[in-house]
């Protein structure tokens, strides 16, 4: 009982009845011909780390520029902590938006550009000074503060853009690709600080990015995007481990996708009859079992095949193949399994599991998952 | 390139010139160095030579810089008397004070206008902004004497706009506007405001959107986002189209003397007037030498000032 009390406080897009900070209701934005938002709903909750994830196009940063009041969506509705934004313009919102080209004044100095929004509010200039230097401390840029952004690094400009987007202790803070410009480790050391800064302000967080990782480490929840719509709405494992779709399973992570029909089902396993697999075993679907006959789609993680020499005993799913290629990543290896019929199945090992004689190339080999490993789509 | 770089002729070449202290790069700038010594430097030289020397009638009409004495000793005549009696002459004052009046006028009148115009063309879409530079461009395809002459007609007491206004009842005299300062301006503003609009439309094309969305985002609204962001970001525009139109303006000869009245003084009018009417060179070029040194020095303060911004 107190652990779902928790697990409620914690994560309330579980609580159907919880309220959400942020409502878009039906949101739709065209340009000419073009939909660039296609009838979008969207709850995000108070303290959330949100991701819009999708590829370039698919209209997530639209969607972020409609939140900041830049696009006036053509229908739809946006509502944040209550209060509808129609017609209210950027400057009014209580939204702050770090963008991604980072769009720090050239002509400011750091602190200048940090208390630009400070001084908008009417703040006294002690006070908004006061205020950029603690902010300037949080983001550890205290020592550049009479630089000009040119005189930065990028990551030191990426941090002065954060700075100056929080300043305003916005309700909403968008972040653009906020990681984009970044190289790789100073990335990965940046995600950990956005998620630390975040949660010491409180404040809710939406981030577009094309990155998945970036988008399962930072986030709470991620929406994936394409064409305009959002595919699938969840938590990180949730997206990863039962996506909805072909699309969202292939986008986030890699997969083996087998077309297949679904067969009989009995005890919680579902039968479906594939060309490249033949027949395969998987649980069940719990939200809405297919019915007999029906065309659909296996997704299979790599990481959940097990590759043998000898054929596993009482395994409900194996498929003889030759290994084709195999790749040494280090921590794990990932094998191409040509099956009989000439198809590729993708599959990783672990480098623990397999210390003395590693399977190698052209070798023959058993493939088998179980019936948990397999995720059935409709779509 | 690689290929005439690696030539015998090429390489025989610079070794010679090598030897000669001269590289690639000195000859590139050698051919606009020598452009302003023969068309700019000598001229000055000359100009200022004669405004050390005394009017005579004669051909040229001064005196040379120097003489034999009658113990065959040579002598150096130059004085400054010019640069006194131009400097202590209220009507060369007034002439000066009256130009930097009419230049200052003008080029702010411009700046307002252009402004504008160049905000909106930079911020039009791409295919439009073409032919809008093309309109601010296009008058430059007719004389300028010719234009300036069309806006007689338009200024006149029987010209267009009087007319016009006649006609309609808004007024029943005729305005008078031919021969007064008012012209005057009007010619210099029609006639410089694209010196004024081009370099501003080149630096404000320039202004990422996403500055202005920033600014708007942190809670100023676009009076506020313009001040405090394109404003100051388009200043290195702002001056250089105010230098483009205030330089040409301060001499301009030909609009005062087709717009303006008698009591129209600009120092360009006093020039003519003092090489062709008087034939008194020395004055003359006493009176460009210092009407060089009043645009000039501006101008380089400027420029140190911009140096140290880009500096800082």
């Amino acid at each position: 009982m107190t652990e779902t009390a928790l697990a409620a406080t914690a994560r309330p897009w579980r609580d159907a009845a919880a309220q959400p900070f942020i409502s878009i209701r039906n949101i739709t934005k065209r340009f000419g011909d073009f939909t660039a938002v296609n009838n979008v709903s969207l709850d995000i909750h108070r303290g959330e780390l949100f991701c819009l994830l999708g590829g370039s196009g698919c209209g997530k940063s639209t969607l972020l520029r409609m939140l900041a009041g830049f696009e006036t969506p053509s229908s739809g509705q946006i509502l944040i902590d209550g209060q509808d934004m129609a017609g209210v313009p950027a400057d009014k919102r209580p939204t702050n938006m770090m963008f991604q080209s980072y769009a720090l004044f050239p002509h400011m100095s750091v602190e200048k550009n940090v208390a630009y929004g400070l001084l908008r509010e009417g703040k006294s200039k002690a006070e908004a000074y006061a205020r950029v230097a603690e902010m300037l401390k949080l983001v550890k840029l205290e020592p550049m503060a009479k630089r000009k952004p040119h005189q930065l690094s990028g990551g030191q400009r990426q941090r002065v853009a954060l700075a100056r987007a929080l300043i305003k202790q916005p309700k909403l803070l968008l972040l653009d690709e906020p990681l984009g410009a970044l190289d790789k480790k100073l990335r990965e050391e940046t995600q950990f600080e956005l998620i630390r800064i975040q949660e010491s302000l409180g404040v809710t967080f939406i981030v577009v990015t094309h990155d998945q990782d970036e988008a399962m480490t930072l986030a709470t929840r991620i929406g994936v995007m394409t064409d305009g719509i959002i595919k699938q709405i969840g938590e990180p494992r949730e997206i990863y481990e039962t996506p909805n779709s072909r699309f969202v399973a292939d986008f986030i992570g890699s997969v083996n996708l087998f077309e297949g029909r679904t067969g009989d089902s009995a005890e919680g396993r579902l039968r479906i009859e594939t060309e490249d697999l033949g027949p395969v075993s998987a649980n069940l679907p719990a939200d809405q079992p297919p019915a007999t006959g029906q065309q659909v789609w296996l997704a299979l993680r790599p990481e959940r095949v097990a590759l043998s020499r000898a054929a596993p005993a009482n395994a409900a799913n194996v498929v003889p193949g030759v290994v084709e290629d195999v790749g040494y990543i280090g921590h794990m290896s990932s094998f191409r399994v040509r099956l009989a019929n000439g198809r590729i199945l993708r599959a990783t090992q672990s480098s623990r599991l397999q210390d003395e004689d590693p399977i190698s190339w052209d070798e023959p080999v058993f493939a088998s998952w179980s019936p948990a490993a397999v995720r059935v789509l409709s779509e | 390139m690689s290929a005439l770089s690696e030539s015998r002729l090429w390489r025989g070449t610079t070794w010679a010139l090598g030897r000669l202290g001269l590289s690639g790069r000195t000859l590139v700038i050698a051919v606009p160095m020598l452009w302003l010594l023969v068309f700019f430097l000598v001229p000055f030289i000359v100009l200022g030579r004669i405004s050390l020397a005394e009017a005579i009638i004669a051909r040229p009409p001064y005196t040379p810089l120097w003489e034999r004495g009658p113990d065959g000793t040579l002598e150096i005549i130059a004085s400054l008397e010019n640069y006194r009696l131009v400097m202590g002459d209220t009507l060369y004052r007034n002439a000066y004070l009256s130009s930097i009046r009419i230049a200052v006028i003008s080029t702010i009148f411009a700046l307002l206008i252009g402004y504008p115009i160049a905000y909106f063309i930079a911020r039009s879409p791409e295919p439009r902004r073409s032919i809008l530079l093309l309109m601010v461009i296009l008058p430059f395809w007719t004389s300028f004497l010719l234009r300036v002459y069309a806006w007689m007609g338009f200024l006149r007491r029987d010209g267009v706009i009087n007319n016009m206004l006649m006609s309609l009842g808004i007024i029943d005299q005729p305005l008078v506007m031919m021969q007064t300062d008012f012209a005057v301006y009007i010619g210099i503003v029609y006639t410089y405001l694209p010196f004024m609009i081009l370099p501003l439309y080149a630096n404000l094309v320039k202004l990422d959107d996403a500055l202005l969305e920033a600014a708007g985002d942190l809670g100023a609204s676009p009076m506020v986002t313009f001040f405090t962001v394109t404003l100051p970001l388009s200043l290195p525009g702002i001056v250089a189209g105010s230098m483009l139109v205030f330089i040409p303006a301060i001499g301009e000869y030909v609009i005062p003397a087709l717009l303006g009245g008698p009591d129209t003084l600009m120092i360009g009018r006093v020039l003519w007037d003092e090489f062709f009417s008087s034939r008194d060179w020395p004055v003359a070029s006493a009176v460009a030498i210092i009407m060089l040194v009043l645009v000039v020095a501006p101008i380089m303060w400027l420029q140190s000032v911009q140096n140290r911004q880009e500096l800082d």
